[in-house]
């Protein structure tokens, strides 16, 4: 597997991984979602996840390649998108971080073709977390209970969003401001807390773009890689 | 529309480059979509050009409505067949992203069929966020008359559903405007499932995007 050869692309790449990850996790909700509407949610934001990953992987080299012949260590997507669904609260706490980081990320990158066309999408992905999360929060006691559970869980991958991605025309200090204000306002209002652990560095977790994962990936991978390893170039 | 006239028009070597590709156009245009097939890709804004690149060589770019929308690729087969079927020879389909795909690209006459087939059309002029904007948990029916919560929901403003309580979505069966938002996503990214308080009849919605 040839390494993308400019910064831009290694960048797109991350991105690319971001989708294709998170499009997976999501489409492991098919048949388990709590209600059907959202099931459907769940499908339609993981199919407009997919079709990012496939715009960006066909700019970088072949898509079937890319999506499933890499090897763990050559996945560049952050650590909060590998992460396993949970209960519901635990993935809608995963949408409100990613759905909210994306949007405002991709509002930044005004010369980039599928930031731009992606972004509105986005917008609606990143409404559904906001209802959800007010909705669980200032919820049941049992449902305030586990959105907040997920909200400390989850809280040690936020760090890594903000890493800059080197290619990338975007201001990372002005993004993280953006993305704290927009979490606190959230959270505030759904009557949960903005956890107060690490969000990186020390033991904190943070290097997946790098090509460090979380012991959860490599079964991910092991998944949505299995049919096309075993049948190379199999088509229906 | 596919028709013989146009069938004439691109295989008579009289005609000027520009008749023919207004008749390339028509025929590519006339594909209807294959999930809304009520519609045509000229109406849905997708066809963004037809050129002709050489002797019997067409180059066709359409863009897709939503960024994972499955439908493309059925798009581009059938744009393919038509023209192929109409004397070209050589058909390439190009997806291009910029400038966005809106809903406000879908034609007029779009709009009535769609609403005719029972999908409430997109409203025009999206209001479109520059950027995340604060939600609420604001009330999901709309209508302009005889709310009971008196004061429209103002910390909706800005978000994709803000002109809900302005500019309500209409039943597409009756008519009503008193209609209540089930699901934010339905039977495709593109739609919101939608019920009717007058009519008590389920129906999409065509988000604004």
């Amino acid at each position: 597997m040839s390494e993308p050869v400019t910064a831009l692309a290694t960048a797109e790449l991350a991105l690319a991984d971001d989708a294709l990850v998170l499009s997976h996790r999501l489409g492991e909700w098919a048949g388990h979602a709590p209600v059907l509407e959202e099931e459907v949610a769940l499908a339609n934001i993981a199919l407009d996840l997919l079709g990012q990953a496939r715009t960006l992987y066909s700019g970088l080299g072949d898509e079937d390649e890319l999506a499933y012949l890499r090897e763990e260590r050559d996945f560049r997507n952050c650590q909060l998108v590998e992460q396993p669904n949970g209960d519901f609260a635990a993935t809608i706490v995963r949408q409100l971080f990613f759905s909210t980081w994306q949007e405002l990320l991709y509002g930044q990158l005004t010369a980039h073709p599928l930031a731009t066309k992606a972004v509105r999408e986005v917008a609606y992905h990143r409404d559904h977390a906001e209802h959800w999360t007010l909705r669980l929060g200032d919820g049941t006691t049992e449902s305030h209970t586990r959105t907040q559970r997920a909200l400390d869980a989850l809280w040690r991958y936020t760090g890594e969003l903000f890493q800059p991605l080197p290619g990338l025309d975007a201001d990372w200090a002005a993004l993280r401001a953006g993305w704290d204000e927009r979490i606190a306002d959230v959270l505030g209002r759904a009557t949960l807390s903005v956890p107060e652990g690490p969000r990186e560095g020390g033991w904190a977790a943070g290097a997946g773009r790098q090509g460090l994962h979380t012991e959860p990936f490599g079964r991910l991978l092991a998944e949505m890689q299995h049919l096309h390893r075993s049948h190379p170039g199999a088509k229906w | 529309m596919v028709t013989g006239t146009g069938t004439d028009a691109v295989a008579a070597a009289d005609t000027t480059s520009g008749e023919r590709v207004a008749v390339l156009r028509e025929l590519a245009g006339g594909v209807p979509d294959p999930e809304l097939p009520v519609v045509s890709l000229a109406e849905l804004g997708v066809l963004r050009s037809v050129r002709e690149t050489g002797e019997g060589r067409v180059e066709v770019e359409l863009t897709p409505t939503y960024t994972g929308c499955p439908a493309l690729e059925t798009m581009a087969a059938d744009v393919e067949r038509v023209l192929h079927k109409h004397g070209v020879a050589d058909v390439t389909v190009r997806t291009v992203l910029s400038p966005p795909w809106s809903t406000d690209d879908i034609t007029d006459e779009g709009r009535r069929k769609l609403a005719e087939f029972g999908v409430a059309p997109p409203r025009t002029g999206a209001d479109r966020a520059g950027g995340p904007v604060r939600v609420g948990l604001g009330p999901t029916r709309t209508r302009t008359r005889g709310r009971e919560t008196g004061t429209p929901d103002d910390t909706a403003a800005g978000t994709p559903y803000a002109r809900d309580v302005r500019d309500p979505v209409r039943c597409p069966h009756c008519g009503s405007d008193d209609t209540t938002l089930l699901s934010r996503f339905s039977s495709t990214a593109c739609k919101a499932l939608r019920r009717c308080e007058t009519c008590r009849e389920p129906f999409d919605h065509f988000k604004e995007l």
